[in-house]
C-alpha cells in the first residue's frame, strides 16, 4: 500500500511538471498545444537513448531531453506561430501522432513497439522502497522547481507581455510587444518542461514504448489544468494531484461495476474522464483556483507612483 | 510502371472517400470557425450505424448509407448543442479542445458498445474488374460513384438552396449575414448536421472498402487535416481537391516507401503548405 501511494504521487509529480508546461503555453500564452504527449515522448526517448546507448550520465541525459523537446517545439511551430492559433492546434496534434508512428516503425532507432527497456534509474533499484522514495523526492523537487519558475515568469514583465498577447494579439502588437517572439519563447520553454517530465518518466519507470504516449495523456493534462485553474501556476499543481487521485478512483470504481468486461471498464473510465473535462469547461472554466486580476498599480502598494 | 498506375488509381479511390469527411471538417471550420477534432469519431459513428443496419437488420449497403448519415448528423448536432456551443464565449480554441475531448468520448462509447474487434459489412462477393494490368473492385467503383453523388448533392445544396446560400453568407461574413436577417445559430446547427453526416457517410464508405473498429475515423484525422489545409481551411471545393491529392500522395507513399508512412506524409504536406502557402494551394482568398 505504501509502495502504491509512493508510485501514485511520483506519477502525480510528473503530471504536475506537464501541467506547468501546459500552464505556460496555454494558460499564459493562449497557445494550444495538443501535442503535449509528443513532446513528453521526445524527452523520454532522448534521455533513454542518450543514457543507455550513449553512456551519458543521467543529469546530462535529462538536460539533453529538455533541449531536444524544446528544439522540436521550435521546429514544429516555426512556420505556424505567425498564423492563426487553430493551425498550431492541428500541427501539434498531428505531430504527436506522427511521432508515435515513427517510434513504432523505426525499429533500429527506437526499438519499435518493444520500446527501450533497462533505462538507468540513477540509484540502485535493489534498495526497494528507498529507490521509490528517492524518485518521489526527486520528482517532487522537479515539480516544485517548475512551479516556482512559472510563477516567477508569470509575475515578470515578460509574463505580463505574454498574457497581453494571450488576451489580444493585435493590441499587444500595437503596444510594441514582439508577439511571435514571445509566443516562440513561451512554447520552447513549455516544451522543454514537457521534455523534462518525459525524461523523469522514462528513468523512473526504466522503460519507454510508443504506446505510453497516447493522445489521452494530453487530455489528462488539459483536465488537470482546467480543473486547477488555467490562469494560476498553483492551480496547475493542485489540478495534477487531484487528477491522479481521480484517475485512481475511476480505476477502482470501474472495476466494481458488475457485468462488464475489462475492455468495457477501460472504455467507461475514458468516457468518465472526457465527460468530466467537458462538464468542467462548461460549468467551471476558471477552475478551483481562478486567475487573480492583476492591477498595474496595487492600491496598497508601497509606491503607487512608480510602476512595479 | 504498372505498380505506379495502380497506386494512383487506388489513391483516387481513397481520396474520393476522403473528400466527404474533409468537406464536413471544412464546412464546420468555415461557419463555426473552430477545427472540429470530433469529425473522425463521427465518421466512426456513421460507420457503426451503417454496419448495424447492414449486418444486424440485413439492409443492403446502399440502403444503410442514409442511416450512417442520419445517425452521425444527429450525434454531431446533439454534441455540438450540449458540449461545444456553450463554450463559444470562451473562444474557438476552447471549442477545439472540447471537440478533442468529445472525440475520446464518442470513440469510447463505440468501444463500450461494440468492443475493439474488426467488423466487416455483408457484401456480395464480386470478381475484381481488370483493364490490362490494372484492377479495381466493383465495390470500390460503387463507393467512388456514391461519393461523387454525395459531392454533387452538397454542391447543389450550397449553390441552389436558401439554406446553402445562408451558410455561405455566414462563412463569408457573419455580421453582414445577420444584418440580412440570417440566424447564425440556426445556420451553424445545420452546418454541423451536414458536416457530421458527411463524415458519417465517409466512415461507412471506408468501412465498405475494408473493415471497421472504434478507431476507424480517428485514424483518418491526419488525412482530413491535410486535405483541408491543402485546399485552404474553410474552402469546400478546396477540401475536395485536397482530399484527392492527399489520397494519391498517400498511396504513392505506400507504393514507394512503406505502408507505415501513409499518414506521416499527410503531416509533412501540412507542414510544407503552411510554411509556403498558408492559405492553401487552391485558395484565392488569403486567410492568415
Amino acid at each position: 500500500m505504501l509502495n502504491y501511494a509512493i508510485f501514485v504521487f511520483t506519477i502525480a509529480g510528473i503530471y504536475a511538471v506537464l501541467a506547468q508546461s501546459l500552464m505556460l503555453s496555454w494558460g499564459m500564452g493562449g497557445i494550444v498545444n495538443l501535442g503535449l504527449a509528443g513532446f513528453f515522448a521526445i524527452g523520454a526517448y532522448a534521455s533513454a537513448m542518450a543514457t543507455k546507448w550513449g553512456g551519458i550520465p543521467l543529469p546530462l541525459g535529462i538536460l539533453l531531453a529538455m533541449l531536444a523537446a524544446s528544439l522540436a517545439g521550435l521546429v514544429v511551430t516555426f512556420s505556424t506561430l505567425r498564423l492563426r492559433d487553430d493551425y498550431l492546434a492541428i500541427i501539434t496534434l498531428g505531430f504527436s501522432e506522427v511521432l508515435r508512428i515513427v517510434a513504432n516503425n523505426e525499429i533500429a532507432l527506437t526499438g519499435g513497439s518493444d520500446g527501450i527497456s533497462g533505462i538507468t534509474g540513477g540509484v540502485s533499484r535493489a534498495g526497494g522502497i528507498s529507490y521509490a522514495l528517492a524518485w518521489l523526492g526527486f520528482v517532487s523537487l522537479a515539480a516544485l522547481a517548475c512551479f516556482l519558475a512559472v510563477r516567477r515568469l508569470a509575475a515578470s514583465p515578460w509574463g505580463r507581455a505574454l498574457r497581453a498577447v494571450r488576451d489580444d494579439q493585435v493590441v499587444a502588437a500595437v503596444a510594441g510587444k514582439p508577439v511571435t517572439r514571445l509566443k516562440a519563447q513561451a512554447f520552447a520553454l513549455s516544451t522543454a518542461m514537457a521534455g523534462l517530465a518525459g525524461a523523469l518518466f522514462g528513468h523512473f519507470g526504466s522503460y519507454v514504448a510508443p504506446d505510453m504516449f497516447q493522445p489521452l495523456i494530453t487530455i489528462y493534462i488539459f483536465l488537470a489544468v482546467t480543473l486547477g485553474g488555467n490562469g494560476r501556476p498553483a492551480g496547475a499543481v493542485l489540478g495534477a494531484y487531484v487528477l491522479v487521485v481521480f484517475l485512481e478512483l475511476t480505476r477502482f470504481t470501474t472495476e466494481r461495476v458488475g457485468g462488464i468486461s475489462p475492455l468495457q471498464g477501460a472504455a467507461l473510465r475514458e468516457i468518465t474522464i472526457a465527460l468530466v473535462l467537458l462538464v468542467l469547461m462548461r460549468l467551471r472554466p476558471q477552475g478551483l483556483l481562478p486567475e487573480r486580476n492583476q492591477k498595474a498599480f496595487p492600491a496598497d502598494g508601497p509606491n503607487p507612483g512608480k510602476p512595479p | 510502371m504498372q505498380g505506379l498506375l495502380q497506386a494512383i488509381l487506388n489513391g483516387l479511390v481513397a481520396g474520393s472517400i476522403l473528400t466527404l469527411p474533409a468537406m464536413g471538417f471544412s464546412a464546420i471550420f468555415a461557419v463555426l470557425r473552430y477545427p472540429s477534432f470530433a469529425v473522425g469519431a463521427l465518421a466512426s459513428f456513421g460507420a457503426y450505424a451503417g454496419w448495424v443496419a447492414n449486418h444486424q437488420w440485413g439492409w443492403s449497403a446502399q440502403a444503410a448509407l442514409p442511416v450512417a448519415f442520419v445517425v452521425a448528423a444527429a450525434v454531431g448536432t446533439l454534441a455540438e448543442w450540449v458540449a461545444i456551443r456553450p463554450l463559444e464565449k470562451s473562444g474557438t480554441l476552447m471549442m477545439a479542445v472540447a471537440s478533442l475531448a468529445l472525440s475520446f468520448l464518442l470513440e469510447n462509447i463505440l468501444r463500450f458498445g461494440f468492443g475493439n474487434d474488426l467488423r466487416g459489412f455483408d457484401l456480395p462477393l464480386l470478381r475484381d474488374m481488370t483493364w490490362g494490368p490494372l484492377r479495381m473492385g466493383p465495390q470500390q467503383i460503387k463507393n467512388m460513384l456514391l461519393a461523387l453523388g454525395v459531392m454533387l448533392a452538397v454542391w447543389a445544396f450550397l449553390r441552389l438552396s436558401n439554406t446553402g446560400r445562408a451558410m455561405r453568407a455566414v462563412a463569408d461574413n457573419p455580421d453582414l449575414a445577420r444584418l440580412r436577417g440570417i440566424h447564425p445559430a440556426r445556420v451553424a446547427m445545420i452546418t454541423v448536421a451536414m458536416g457530421s453526416g458527411l463524415a458519417g457517410i465517409g466512415g461507412m464508405l471506408l468501412g465498405l472498402d475494408t473493415s471497421i473498429d472504434p478507431m476507424t475515423g480517428t485514424r483518418l484525422m491526419l488525412s482530413i487535416f491535410a486535405a483541408a489545409v491543402l485546399g485552404g481551411l474553410g474552402s469546400i471545393p478546396g477540401a475536395v481537391a485536397g482530399a484527392l491529392v492527399i489520397g494519391v500522395v498517400e498511396e504513392l507513399t505506400v507504393y514507394a516507401i512503406s505502408p507505415a508512412y501513409r499518414t506521416p506524409v499527410g503531416f509533412l504536406v501540412i507542414l510544407l503548405v503552411l510554411s509556403w502557402r498558408p492559405s492553401g494551394l487552391f485558395a484565392r482568398r488569403a486567410e492568415a
